[in-house]
């Protein structure tokens, strides 16, 4: 139950400024994400099929990358994949230094409490107001009352529904679903943020909105995102883009200017 | 401020949004505790009441005929084999027992009822009911009997006429009978209502008894007397036309007859496990559909970090909050139906504290049984699927 023990909870989000360096195996020694001949399957016997192919990846802490391709290319399986969402099959993925290849449930379970998820429908509980859906996501942190509070406040303020707090979803609209979505996936301080076409349910101004809100967020937070979408328009907010095309990823340079 | 964040309490606020789906679960939950709580009540008053007579008698050991079953199967024996036992070391004295159901006619509309007649020696103590000491004596008198007040309103109304202080002569087997007293002693499943009279005056009134002829032997023991070992000599010496046992022994009886002898027992007992059933059923369907709506967002919770024993721990509170929000006015409409059944009925219908802690105790295990059938599709949520 404890955040702060195998997976540590010091967010590099307040830059250390101690004269001694970090001790050997902090995290920030780590890249955010590390991803070696990654391979993955779906289905048994005859059916079995594969779906990626020697995934070769680094993410760096802070980066905000997007990651693009054609429908079916497995941009959402890779994703699942680094969300410990998925188990790992052949090759190696680390998350924030922990290896995922042959991780117990577990472990996979407490390797998400370090990732905020944003979905493509907002997946918002609906028995719960905005802020008790944000609140949800500090259950399992260890927190103090007034801070929890403090949080929650803020980052629903940040995401512009500080007029909405106990509203229920049913009484809200589209974007501002997805925004509570995005302040749950935030409130927690996350080291990485994992969002599969979040604005795919949005139309063009509340899309673009939620992800210059998710951006700005994240870089004050010092957190790294990845962003599968198939809208161009946002590809500019990327640090690095990534295109996949079945299975694997390439390198497209028309793309990659885009973000330059 | 250092206090931490207090957790979420997720299965009430679940629970609380589907206003429908919530009163339909407490509803259903109630009406099972009401069925479990009448089914008790009901065999409870059975067993109570069948066996208060029993309890009243003045005497550590009773006698009765070997082919006596119950006050309603009963068989008579000479009050010989009484005396024969009074000569046993430890009696102090022994009293016989008349019983029988005689022709009561209800004076106010002519109607003949049964009623189950007691005739006992007016000299000695022979029943520990109040109304019955109080009035003994007054049996010396010729064709006078005490009434029962806990009787049923068939027989006319005889307390209130008696309380308000009127001269009641009735009808009993075409003689005139002054009602002196009243007494308390419950109908049963078998009895409508008791009349005490003495000896003789039974004998007058069921003419068809022959006198020395008795039902029921009740026998006391000097203070300190080994009732076992007064028991082992009284069966040594006495024929086997007759039987003795202590009053507990007695009572026992009573209730195994009606148990085993008597559809009763069992029809009550089905009806607690037919209402379980029911009741589980309800919650059942009830969880099995919440936790299918919300599998969604289960799976969300999931992703988020939340481990399965979380998911669990909601679904197993939502099923505990259930029964007792169930419970609550299952007991307060129960306990109103005893009290009417009460009145409508004379059966004693008590509620007792270690009815309530074991339906409550059913009722739970009831909702968390369902809750378990209910979790297994918890394992549906997945979290990968929700992208
Ligand atoms: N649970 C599954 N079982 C079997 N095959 C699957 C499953 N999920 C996805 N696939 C297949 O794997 C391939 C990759 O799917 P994936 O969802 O990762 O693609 P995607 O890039 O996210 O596509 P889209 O842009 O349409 O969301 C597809 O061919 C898809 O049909
Ligand atoms: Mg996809």
């Amino acid at each position: 139950m404890n955040p702060s023990d195998s997976m540590g909870y010091a967010a590099p989000t307040h830059p250390t400024n101690s004269p001694t360096p970090p001790p050997p195996h902090s995290l920030s020694m780590y890249p955010a994400i590390s991803i070696r001949q990654l391979n993955h399957y779906y289905g048994h016997g005859p059916l079995k099929k594969q779906v990626l192919f020697n995934i070769n990846l680094d993410i760096n802490r802070g980066e905000i990358i997007i990651l693009t391709g054609p429908s079916g290319s497995g941009k959402t399986t890779l994703l699942t994949l680094m969300g410990g969402l998925r188990s790992v099959q052949a090759g190696n993925l680390s998350i924030l230094g922990q290896e995922l290849l042959h991780a117990t449930k577990e472990q996979m379970t407490l390797a998400r409490r370090n990732i905020g998820f944003i979905f493509q429908a907002h997946n918002l509980l609906n028995f719960l107001t905005a802020y008790q859906n944000v609140e949800m996501a500090l259950e399992i942190q260890d927190i103090t009352a007034a801070e929890a509070d403090t949080r929650i406040r803020t980052v629903l303020s940040a995401v512009g529904l500080e007029h909405r707090i106990d509203y229920y979803p049913s009484g809200l609209s589209g974007g501002q679903k997805q925004r509570v979505a995005i302040a749950r996936a935030l409130v927690s301080q996350p080291k990485i943020i994992l969002a599969d076409e979040p604005t795919a349910a949005l139309d063009k101004k509340s899309g673009r909105d939620v992800v210059e809100i998710m951006e700005n967020l994240a870089r004050k937070q010092g957190c790294t995102i990845l962003l599968v979408t198939h809208d161009n328009r946002i590809l500019d907010l990327a640090d690095r883009i990534i295109y996949m095309e079945d299975g694997s990823l390439v390198s497209r340079s028309d793309v990659a200017a885009i973000a330059q | 401020m250092t206090q931490k964040k207090k957790p979420l309490f997720l299965s009430w606020l679940q629970l609380r949004k589907e206003r429908a789906r919530l009163l339909v679960a407490i509803a259903g939950i109630s009406f099972a505790d009401v069925l479990m709580f009448l089914q008790m009540g009901f065999r409870g008053a059975l067993f109570s009441s069948a066996v208060e007579f029993h309890h009243s008698l003045n005497g550590e050991i009773v006698m009765l005929s070997s082919r006596s079953r119950s006050l309603i199967s009963l068989d008579r024996f000479t009050e010989r084999r009484l005396y024969q036992a009074a000569g046993v070391t430890g009696v102090a004295s022994v009293s016989p027992i008349y019983l029988n159901t005689i022709q009561w006619r209800n004076l106010d509309n002519k109607e003949i009822w049964e009623i189950y007649a007691i005739g006992i020696n007016p000299e000695h103590q022979v029943l520990n009911i109040p109304g019955v000491e109080a009035n003994r004596e007054q049996l010396r008198q010729p064709d006078t009997a005490l009434f029962n007040l806990g009787s049923r309103q068939e027989f006319g109304a005889i307390a209130q006429q008696f309380k308000a202080g009127e001269t009641i002569i009735t009808e009993i087997d075409e003689r005139q009978v002054q009602i002196r007293g009243l007494f308390k002693l419950s109908p049963t499943f078998g009895i409508n209502a008791y009349l005490i009279t003495s000896d003789i005056n039974f004998l007058r009134m069921a003419d068809f008894r022959q006198g020395g002829l008795i039902d029921v032997g009740v026998i006391k023991l000097n203070p300190g007397a080994d009732v076992e070992a007064v028991l082992a000599e009284m069966r040594s010496r006495l024929p086997d036309d007759v039987k003795v046992m202590t009053r507990e022994d007695y009572a026992t009886a009573e209730v195994a007859f009606w148990n085993a002898s008597t559809p009763v027992g069992y029809t009550f007992d089905l009806g607690v496990v037919i209402a379980f059933i029911v009741g589980a059923v309800i919650v059942y369907q009830i969880l099995y559909s919440d936790v299918t709506d919300h599998l969604p967002e289960y799976a969300t919770l999931k992703a988020m970090g939340f481990r399965d024993r979380y998911l669990l721990m909601v679904v197993f509170q939502e099923s505990v909050i259930l029964a007792i929000l169930g419970f609550i006015p299952g007991t307060a409409i129960a306990l109103g139906i005893y009290r009417i059944t009460n009145l409508a009925t004379m059966l004693p219908m008590a509620m007792d504290l270690g009815r309530i802690v074991f339906v409550l105790i059913l009722t739970i295990l009831m909702s968390s049984f369902s809750a378990a059938m209910a979790m297994r599709k918890l394992q549906a949520a997945d979290p990968a699927d929700i992208f």
